[in-house]
């Protein structure tokens, strides 16, 4: 029996199948393919969230897995993500949590930390 | 002192177009009432942002920061925590009159104004919806904003009204901190949604979207707050269907019906306003009836995907500059008409002043077509084609073509042809 699956490597949501011989059909460009092969055998997420910080003008930081972490992992990381308080002003890009549950992925920040200029 | 360009707005639109502008050696004052730049992306702490400008899937903010740093890099000056109260035109100059708490009221000149002032969220008040009016009941981006910029949770237990992309990265977030999301009703037989945020929101953490159904009862506790609601399937003409009632006991219902272009600021000008995109009309310099006044981004139309707010944003910023240098002799101008199975064009106006190699028309479907011809005609002539496939209503499509050959005499009609 044929696959349905629709990728979500970009916005765009192809419908991508994979018939019984493992040919695969709809996606609009390779990366589809990928996608469809890692999601029938084992399925990744982007894991997205925020940081309490100790500044009171912003008292959220978002940050977000460099890369994609196995599904079965994202509320283990988000339980350690949630432990994590930033007490100084930090840049875009830097590392929060290194090499998180093993997976060889870093959490980073999505923002820049700092205390908000007087303008 | 009179300024080139001023323009509304800090966010993806507002940067995009300030840089623009300023690019062309104009002189840019930005106004942003919140307190820091970047707008809506700055809630939007999910990925999927800037694949197509950038080849990269970002965060909001870190799509934001892209362009705060060219922004900053190219010394364009802005105001923060200032809010512009009021618009108006004296001849050939803009007044517009700013607020705030550090300055008062002030007024400042302009020779251009770029208005890109986002969208507000569609609320209750907007939709009939029976029941009581307990607290609980909030837009799914202000809960948004509440969570991922204040670290505040609105509920525990979650509903979610409206399947746009705002209440699906909703479902998602209010999941993953511990909520119980009970599910997402959408009165349409389809998700107005992005294909992506149904598998990645909803579908990932089994949340059950209901299609076709609708809110039909809210309940309130002693103390005012939501207790319950109830959802019913609906006919193809809306109307509730009785027996098919669940009433689910939720302490919280996310609405996510609908963003609407804010343009407050047009008030006191008269410009023609579109009732389908519900902002102005345009020509294809992105710019309104009121000459040297222009409108980008969520306030021109509802946009689904960042990079194509960019894009235009700063298309428009480059005609701005245009207009400053009289690149632009009023001449003739034609309608451009939403056609069969379309909901929307724009620009809706085709100005033969503006000296252009591209036409660039943004639209969307009015249903979902699997396959389908986008065709552009001029009367009888058809000028411009192009295949397309899975066209919705929920995402904004783009042509662009060169319009040489159209003539000055006769209407555009855009149409979507079925495969
Ligand atoms: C929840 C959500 C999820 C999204 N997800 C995606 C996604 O995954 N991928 C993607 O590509 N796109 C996504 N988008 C779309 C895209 O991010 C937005 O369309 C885009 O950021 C809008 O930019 P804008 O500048 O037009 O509006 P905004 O970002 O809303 O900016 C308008 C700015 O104007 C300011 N303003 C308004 N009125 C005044 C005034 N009178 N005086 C001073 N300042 C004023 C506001 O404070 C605001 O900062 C999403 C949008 C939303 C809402
Ligand atoms: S197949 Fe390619 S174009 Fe289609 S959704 Fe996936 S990444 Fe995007």
């Amino acid at each position: 029996m044929a696959k349905e699956f629709i990728c979500i490597v970009c916005p765009r949501g192809c419908h991508v199948s994979v018939d019984d011989l493992g040919k695969i059909t709809g996606n609009q460009c390779k990366r589809g393919e990928t996608y469809v092969i890692n999601e029938m055998t084992n399925p990744k997420r982007v894991l997205t969230t925020t940081v309490k910080t100790i500044f009171p003008e912003v008292p959220r930081a978002s940050v977000k897995t460099k890369e994609a972490i196995p599904k079965g992992l994202i509320y283990q990381a988000m339980a350690l993500i949630n432990q994590v308080v930033i007490e100084k002003e930090m840049h875009i890009g830097e590392v929060i949590i290194p090499n998180i549950l093993n997976t060889g992925v870093d959490v980073v920040l999505t923002k820049e930390i700092r205390r908000k200029e007087e303008r | 002192m009179i300024v080139d360009v001023i323009v509304i707005g800090g966010g993806a639109s507002g940067l995009a177009a300030a840089i623009s502008v300023k690019k062309r050696n104009k002189q840019v004052l930005l106004i942003e009432r919140e307190n820091e730049l970047g707008g809506i992306l700055n809630q939007c702490i999910h990925n999927g942002f800037g694949l197509e400008v950038f080849k990269e899937e970002y965060t909001g903010p870190e799509y934001a920061y892209k362009f705060i740093e060219e922004f900053n890099d190219l010394k364009i000056d802005y105001l923060l925590n200032t809010t512009v109260i009021k618009l108006v035109k004296n001849g050939d100059e803009f007044v517009v009159t700013i607020s705030s708490t550090a300055q008062g009221l002030k007024e400042i000149k302009a020779k251009a104004v770029i208005i890109s002032s986002g969208c507000y969220e569609r609320t209750r008040g907007q939709i009939a919806m029976p029941g009581e009016r307990p607290r609980g009941v909030i837009t799914a981006g202000s809960a948004q904003r509440y969570l991922n910029i204040n670290g505040y949770m609105v509920g525990k237990k979650a509903f979610i009204l409206g399947s746009g992309d705002i209440g699906l990265i909703m479902a998602r977030r209010m999941h993953l901190e511990g909520a119980e999301v009970l599910g997402v009703a959408e009165i349409m037989p389809y998700s107005n949604g992005l294909n992506r945020n149904i598998v990645q929101c909803l579908n990932d953490f089994d949340i059950p979207l209901y299609l076709s159904h609708t809110v039909t009862n809210v309940e309130s506790d002693d103390s005012k707050r939501l207790k319950a609601i109830t959802i019913q399937q609906v006919d193809e003409r809306f109307n509730p269907i009785s027996g098919t009632e669940k009433r689910f006991e939720v302490d919280t219902l996310l609405l996510s019906i609908g963003l609407i272009p804010d343009i407050t600021l047009l008030d006191d000008l008269s410009v023609e306003v579109d009732q389908k995109t519900k902002s102005s009309k345009i020509n294809q310099a992105y710019e309104t009836s009121v000459p040297g006044l222009f409108i980008c981004g969520n306030s021109l139309q509802v946009h689904d995907l960042v990079d194509n707010v960019s894009k235009e944003s700063s298309r428009a910023g480059n005609c701005t500059a245009d207009f400053l240098e009289n690149k632009f002799k009023p001449r003739k101008k034609i309608n451009i008409i939403p056609g069969k199975n379309i909901l929307y064009v724009a620009p809706q106006y085709l100005d033969f002043g503006w000296d252009f190699t591209d036409l660039i028309i943004s639209f969307r479907s009015s249903k979902k077509l699997e396959k389908a011809i986008a065709k552009v005609y001029q009367g009888d002539n058809l000028v411009y084609q192009k295949r397309r496939t899975f066209v919705v209503p929920a995402e904004m499509e783009t042509i662009s073509f060169p319009y040489q050959e159209l003539n000055d005499s006769q209407d555009i009609r855009v149409e979507l042809e079925e495969l």
